[in-house]
């Protein structure tokens, strides 16, 4: 799927609530260093995965505007998934600020970039391929989903 | 199918059908012709009304309400030819990259993820992950896009709804649909025409026909000589045959990826034989490096070249371009294609290398240049007077020309074409092809309920880019059916539905 500004925008907050949603809702309870109540720790898990959405909708543009250098206005599948590096520095260090706090408590290191990178790798992997089967518009339309 | 209505007399056309634009069903059955009843025609039988009928056939419609008119056995014939001429025969691979299936809707798997499957080999997994920074696109081979054609071809029943024979014309039917009349192959019809009878028609004819490069025409006609100067896109065997015999030279023209394959085969042969050719590249655009109007549009070049990964910017399936095209109607549009347009070709690592090779070892010369004429030496070899924009004047002579160019002539070249153009509304688009809607109808062409679809290179300058390449072709496929579906013609697509065929498809059952 080569995207366009709200077909990437739409693919990610379409993929994290469902994708995203699951992975998490499965990993929470076995990330490592954690420990609570179970109801803290998926309080985190889901505030981590909202903050992926809501950062990605500003990451998008940017990713949008480098695009525009290509001259094939493409986003080729490795960009896709190196992203995570940056996304995952920056989010880490603004959970570490403490600015969440209020919400839930922010997941130690180890916690935070297992559960970033599962959820990151099924996020990619379905949007790389089985996203397909049962959207057959959505790799003609820029990654639009509605 | 109903029963064709018995005919009463000669069964050709009448000068009164062939001058009246819209026909009542009283015309054609006066004039004897045989008609039969089809919900949804589609003409040409080549790759475009394959994966328009599978769109169909996965939606629902069953075969006895489709038939494909064609004059070849099955949809890969034409396309397998000209690859095999334009020296792509079923282990190479193709331009196309490995999401672009035309036996899949869905694009998955892909290719690359089958083949690496198959040949449990995961560096095709690393080339499509990492392409195309670190490495050249990855491409299927032409052997396993014809094989899973078959596959599917035979999952939907292709071959029950084929009827051969050549398309002469549509026409609007008076009441609504379109009469399609069709010259059946000899002895195989008791009358010359047959005419299918329905409320869809769509046409997916391919290429109009070749078209060759002005001087190369005239040189063929006034020296009678088809055998030195010839079209990439005719069998040309003859050529590299001769050069396994002694050394010679060749003139080659144009740069796209046909131009790149015909080298490639060159220097392959040069290697493997151990041979003395000499090869003269004349570009009539000689690109030096990245070219475009600004810096959000340059596409990088080099040694003549320009270089892409497929025939449009990849964006224009589904990303960007495909959006921003969408909008646009007449001049904007046609410089929308003039500022994405042009000819080029892969940048591909073999192909730079063995260029490069050339260049050293003084066996590749490529420059500028317009050619001006082509004559017979006095030893019977060809002269061409090539004049380059700084003024230099070249003289190569050479044993044969291959003309790299391309193939498109006017769709008005095309009999269904003119047809359509004189008779039932069709107009031409900005860019000089026939003017699609955005779900490629054929826009001037309604015929009361019934409708009249175009795909492929003939719809090239309309509100969607890519039409001549699989996936362009699926583009159109899937709008069409979508737009049949709204018409109420088949059920509409959705994630569950599309999930079970997906299944059906992966399983090899029946849709
Ligand atoms: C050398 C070459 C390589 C290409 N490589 C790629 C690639 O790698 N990837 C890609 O995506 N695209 C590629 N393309 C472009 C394009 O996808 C193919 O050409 C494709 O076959 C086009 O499909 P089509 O249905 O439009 O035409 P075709 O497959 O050519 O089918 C049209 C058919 O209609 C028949 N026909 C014409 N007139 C009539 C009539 N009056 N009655 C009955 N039948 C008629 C013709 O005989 C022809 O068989 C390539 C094209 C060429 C020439």
């Amino acid at each position: 799927m080569v995207p366009t500004l709200f077909g990437r925008i739409q693919t990610r907050l379409f993929l994290l609530a469902t994708v995203g949603v699951i992975v998490t809702l499965i990993i929470v309870p076995f990330l490592p260093g954690t420990s609570g109540p179970i109801g803290d720790l998926y309080a985190t898990g889901f505030m981590v995965l909202v903050s992926v959405a809501v950062l990605g909708v500003i990451w998008e543009f940017i990713y949008h505007f480098l695009m525009q250098f290509r001259w094939e206005k493409d986003w080729p599948t490795l960009f896709g998934l190196l992203t995570f590096i940056n996304e995952g520095l920056l989010l880490f260090f603004l959970l570490r600020t403490g600015i969440l706090d209020s919400i839930a408590d922010a997941p130690p290191a180890g916690a935070f970039w297992t559960h970033f990178i599962v959820v990151w790798l099924c996020v990619w992997l379905v949007a790389n391929g089985p996203m397909r089967v049962p959207f057959i518009r959505w790799r003609f339309r820029g990654g639009r989903v509605l | 199918m109903a029963t064709p209505h018995v005919p009463a007399a000669a069964g050709d056309l009448t000068p009164e059908l062939l001058g009246t634009p819209e026909w009542t069903d009283q015309m054609v059955a006066a004039a004897g012709i045989p008609m039969h009843d089809i919900p949804f025609l589609t003409a040409g039988g080549g790759i475009g009304s394959f994966v328009t009928v599978d769109y169909l056939r996965i939606y629902g419609v069953p075969t006895s309400h489709i038939r494909v008119v064609s004059n070849i056995d099955y949809p890969w014939q034409t396309y397998e030819f000209l690859t095999r001429c334009s020296q792509i025969p079923r282990p190479e691979r193709i331009r196309s990259d490995s999401s672009s299936r035309p036996d899949n809707i869905w694009g998955f798997p892909s290719y690359a993820l089958e083949e690496a499957w198959k040949e449990k080999n995961p560096r095709y997994l690393w080339n499509v992950l990492t392409e195309p920074l670190l490495n050249d696109y990855w491409t299927p081979r032409a052997g396993t896009v014809f094989e899973n054609l078959e596959r599917e071809a035979k999952r939907i029943g292709y071959w029950d709804m084929l009827v051969k024979g050549q398309v002469r014309m549509v026409r609007k039917r008076v009441g609504g649909g379109y009469f399609t009349v069709v010259t059946p192959p000899e002895g195989t019809a008791p009358t010359k025409r047959i005419v299918f009878r329905s409320r869809f028609v769509h046409l997916a004819v391919g290429y109009p026909g070749l078209k060759f490069l002005p001087d190369l025409q005239e040189f063929r006609q006034k020296y009678g000589d088809y055998q030195h100067v010839v079209n990439a896109y005719e069998p040309h065997e003859q050529v590299y045959e001769f050069l396994k015999t002694r050394p010679g030279t060749v003139v080659i023209r144009g740069g796209g990826i046909v131009a790149s394959r015909v080298l490639q085969r060159l220097f392959d042969d040069r290697e493997k034989y151990n041979l003395q050719t000499q090869i003269v590249h004349i570009f009539r655009t000689f690109i030096t490096g990245s070219h475009g109007p600004h810096i959000w549009m340059r596409r990088k070049g080099g040694d003549g070249w320009a270089y892409q990964g497929f025939n449009y910017p990849k964006s224009v399936w589904g990303g960007q371009l495909k959006a921003e095209m969408r909008k646009l109607e007449g001049a904007a549009r046609a410089q929308k294609y003039k500022d994405m347009g042009g000819t080029n070709t892969p940048k591909r690592r073999r192909w730079q290398e063995q260029m490069a090779q050339g260049r050293a070892g003084g066996y590749y010369h490529a420059f500028q240049g317009v050619v001006e004429k082509v004559e017979p030496a006095p030893d019977g070899r060809l002269v061409s007077h090539v004049r380059s924009k700084d003024g230099t004047i070249r003289q190569p002579v050479a044993d044969y020309i291959i003309d790299c160019t391309g193939l498109e002539a006017d769709i008005a070249e095309h009999r269904v074409f003119a047809d359509l153009l004189q008779y039932s509304g069709a107009y031409r688009n900005p860019v000089g092809r026939l003017e699609v809607e955005r779900h490629f109808e054929v826009k001037n062409t309604a015929s009361g309920d019934g409708a009249l679809y175009a795909s492929g290179s003939a719809t090239l300058g309309g509100y969607f880019p890519g039409v001549d390449t699989f996936l362009g072709l699926q583009v159109a496929a899937q709008e069409i059916a979508d737009d049949l579906a709204r018409r109420g013609f088949c059920r509409k697509m959705g994630p569950v539905r599309s999930t079970t065929q997906w299944f059906k498809w992966a399983f090899n059952s029946p849709v």
